[in-house]
């Protein structure tokens, strides 16, 4: 029997909740270290929840159902999770994943009767330049193999707490292949926050009298440094760098015209998009930058408060991130008195549990409130008013990073870089068949042929650009280039070659989108449904081109009547492979009329078996 | 004059609610009449389409067997099929067995039951099987049009059908589709 459902977790649930605010924004935060302590919400944490945060057991409920780290449920003492995204697919992740449960003696999706270790397959984990990746226990395994199961299995049936297995097997590599002028230094702590708040002044005051330099209390300089920074982010032109390209100075300017007592900063790193993880490696290797770039953008709008949304994917990089923001505010960086200024900013970090919605910014405000990551309507925009109403910047991990550059160097600087209408450079996550996997800085304006050859792939059948939700780019378009001019891309980059069938890769993407969906509109929750059952149907021969008319359909009906850019992208792929890749298509579609997708037949079995009958009407 | 349209009907895993409706057109049966003639149809009890008909009206989801023979001979039959209300769109009231094994519906209505004497599973050869789950039309046969609501009003009824013996491809306006 399972051992391991604590018998009485209220005690233990009292301790943490004391760490807690009774704020309801503080929900999801509680269920995710819940959810960590006892590897599932117990039903006696979901009334003491309701309880400390005054809300009802109904709404802690509904987001244990939500968010897909989370469980009503014991998911054993060791939860794996195995990351599905098709990169993972085309290194032989069914294969491990198969190996696994199998050493385990567990069935896919179930939890080991012993209440050991249950193996579920998850969205893609961000790991795809390492893949094929699992989850143990919150850490992240790269590069499974046979040998690295056969050691997951002994340590697990050792009882080995993950705690104590070795360092090195949760390494995770960098693979930073080409930086630009942006990653090419390290970048040093303070350097772009001083230089913002200097910015117009006596260029002799900024390497003595910093702090007379800069005093809010007398007003002007203080002013004057952050409306110079606001200056030189329109001179950079610099736009966001999470695929839809708004201008970062607009934002900024509207958040700090608007008249409020609190302003939010907050920096999306809820990476969600199957085939980009440059937000993991900038919080790996470059999170001073990205903290700075929020320091410099609450300076300018005047926050008081930042936060970090992270996905629970990169729980691993906990330690090191809040390590991060203690050095910051020790160094007078963050807190009550940044670089003496009496200037207070703080960041918080707040978790995700599993919802690629959540990287949308108005779902992400919903989740930081504690709620269900639902997008909400379109206005008023949460830079007008964002979490808890106040005005809120919401940008990219790599956004704030490329801010800082620009507070440091210059709006002149970064606009050199990069084409006329997407200036600076961009982070490309390479994956999939390529000699070379990793991320790539290229200035805007680099086309797919250039990446495919320093990534060695230049063999490539296809290149899907930005992820799912992205562009799918033949061999013909790979003079194409990467910039708001052409191909608008948040970064991803996955590479297939003339082996790899695309309709495995759509089969792939159109399930993601099935269970990504959040449900809120109609066409998005049951439009992905339909598509995934079309598109099952058409793997099992039984598609006909009646079937592919309704894909059609039902992709143009979601693309203009989703509520978000959930529902509204979630076809594109679709309609990019029925157009470019039909062969692949073509070669699976067996029958020329209309066939149901499921065996008439068949579904007469339960009732033969339940009456006895076998006669001829009793067959279909 | 033209030759009548010629429309046929049926209600299959529904409640006859639908046919309810499309009689509430009222007076304007007569003026339907003028133009549209009545093959198979509960209306007429005659039971098997002979030749082809214009138009296919069908009630309901598909619960057992039979269902499946009947709408199987409708699309055979018909060169328009339109599958009309809840039921037929998406299985409606029927389909809320899903959520259970068919073993468990029968064993509640002929094991368990209060007052069930001589308690087994119907299973004379007369009764057709039931499906393990109850399908919507589409699923089974290509439709070509659907007709919403539970029931589609009497409204909706005229004017769906009235555009289609115009020639027109009906599309149901936006009244015609609110149902609070």
């Amino acid at each position: 029997m399972s051992q391991a459902v604590t018998p009485h977790p209220q005690e233990t649930v009292r301790q943490i909740l004391q760490r807690y605010d009774r704020d309801p924004g503080e929900l999801l935060q509680l269920l995710v270290e819940i959810q960590h302590t006892f590897h599932y919400v117990p039903e006696e944490a979901v009334s003491l929840l309701a309880d400390h945060l005054r809300v009802t057991r109904a709404h802690v409920r509904g987001l244990v159902g939500f968010y897909s780290f989370l469980s009503d449920t014991f998911l054993g003492d060791y939860v794996i999770y195995i990351s599905d995204n098709i990169t993972d697919r085309m290194l032989g992740n069914q294969d491990m994943a198969k190996y696994l449960c199998s050493r385990l003696g567990v069935k896919l999706g179930k939890v080991r009767s012993d209440g050991r270790v249950s193996v579920q397959y998850t969205s893609c984990t961000g790991m795809c330049d390492q893949g094929p990746a699992a989850l143990v226990n919150g850490m992240p395994v790269t590069r499974l193999s046979r040998e690295r199961v056969d050691r997951m299995v002994e340590f697990i049936t050792a009882r080995t707490p993950v705690t104590a297995w070795p360092e090195e097997f949760f390494q995770v590599e960098d693979n930073f292949r080409r930086s630009d002028v942006l990653f090419r230094r390290a970048f040093d702590p303070g350097t772009a926050l001083k230089a913002a708040m200097l910015r117009g002044g006596d260029e002799t005051l900024k390497e003595i009298q910093f702090e007379e330099a800069v005093d809010p209390a007398s007003g002007i300089a203080w002013k004057r440094g952050a409306d110079e920074t606001l200056k030189e982010m329109y001179r950079s032109d610099l736009r966001g760098r999470g695929g839809a390209g708004f201008k970062a100075a607009i934002k900024w300017e509207t958040c700090r015209d608007i008249s409020a007592p609190e302003r939010y900063v907050v920096c999306n790193a809820d990476e969600g998009e199957p085939g980009t993880f440059k937000d993991r490696v900038l919080l790996s290797s470059y999170a001073d930058m990205v903290f700075e770039g929020m320091t410099v953008c609450a300076y300018v709008v005047g926050a008081g408060r930042g936060i970090l949304y992270i996905r629970q994917e990169y729980w691993y990089l906990k330690t090191h991130l809040e390590a991060v923001l203690a050095r910051r505010r020790e160094a007078g960086l963050l807190g009550k008195n940044i670089l003496g200024t009496g200037y207070a900013f703080d960041i918080a970090i707040h978790w995700g549990a599993g919802a690629y919605i959540c990287g949308m910014e108005s779902a992400m405000i919903e989740s930081i409130e504690g709620k269900r990551g639902k997008p909400r309507k379109r206005w008023p925009l949460p830079v007008v008013a964002g979490v808890e109403k106040r005005p809120t910047v919401v940008n990219n991990v790599e956004t704030f990073a490329a801010a800082a550059m620009v507070a440091l160097k210059g709006g002149v600087w970064f606009a050199g870089h990069g084409t006329m209408h997407s200036t600076g450079t961009k982070l490309f996550c390479v994956s999939g068949d390529c000699e070379r996997p990793g991320i790539y800085e290229y200035p805007f304006g680099v086309s797919i042929r250039e990446i495919l050859r320093d990534c060695g792939g230049l063999d490539a059948r296809a290149v899907q650009v930005s992820g799912p939700s992205g562009t799918t780019i033949t061999r013909p378009e790979f003079d194409r280039v990467l910039a708001y001019e052409d191909l608008a891309t948040v970064g991803t980059f996955m590479v297939f070659n003339h082996e790899r069938d695309m309709f495995e890769v759509v089969q792939n993407f159109t399930h993601f989108f099935q269970h990504e969906s959040c449900g809120l509109c109609t066409p998005c929750r049951v439009g992905t449904s339909l598509l995934a059952n079309l598109v099952d149907k058409v793997a099992a021969g039984k598609g006909s081109p009646l079937d592919l008319e309704e894909v059609q359909k039902i992709s143009q009906l979601m693309k203009t009547t989703a509520h978000c850019g959930l529902g509204q992208t979630a076809p594109n792929h679709l309609i990019d492979s029925l157009v470019k890749f039909r062969g692949d298509w073509e070669k699976r579609m067996m029958v020329t009329g209309f066939v149901p997708a499921f065996d008439l037949d068949a579904s007469l079995e339960e009732a033969r078996q339940l009456t006895g009958r076998d006669d001829v009407a009793a067959h279909l | 004059m033209a030759s009548k349209l010629k429309v046929a009907t049926c209600s299959l895993a529904g409640c006859f609610g639908c046919h309810m409706s499309l009689l509430d057109i009222d007076e304007r049966l007569l003026d339907l009449l003028e133009v549209v003639e009545f093959d198979r149809s509960p209306i007429n009890d005659i039971k098997l389409i002979e030749g082809m008909v214009d138009l296919g009206l069908v009630e309901g989801g598909l619960c057992n067997a039979e269902n499946v023979h009947v709408l199987k001979h409708f699309r055979e039959h018909c060169r328009i099929i339109v599958s009309v209300g809840e039921c037929a769109i998406t299985g409606g009231i029927p389909s809320m067995r899903n959520h259970h094994a068919l073993k468990e519906c029968l064993e509640e209505a002929y094991i368990r039951g209060v007052g069930v004497e001589n308690a087994h599973i119907p299973n004379d050869p007369e009764i057709p099987l039931l499906l393990n789950k109850v399908y919507p039309l589409h699923e089974v046969v290509k439709v070509d049009y659907f007709l919403p609501g539970c029931p589609p009003s009497a409204d909706a009824f005229w004017h769906f059908l009235t555009e289609l013996i115009a020639g027109r491809d009906p599309s149901l306006p936006l009244q015609l589709l609110r149902y609070d």
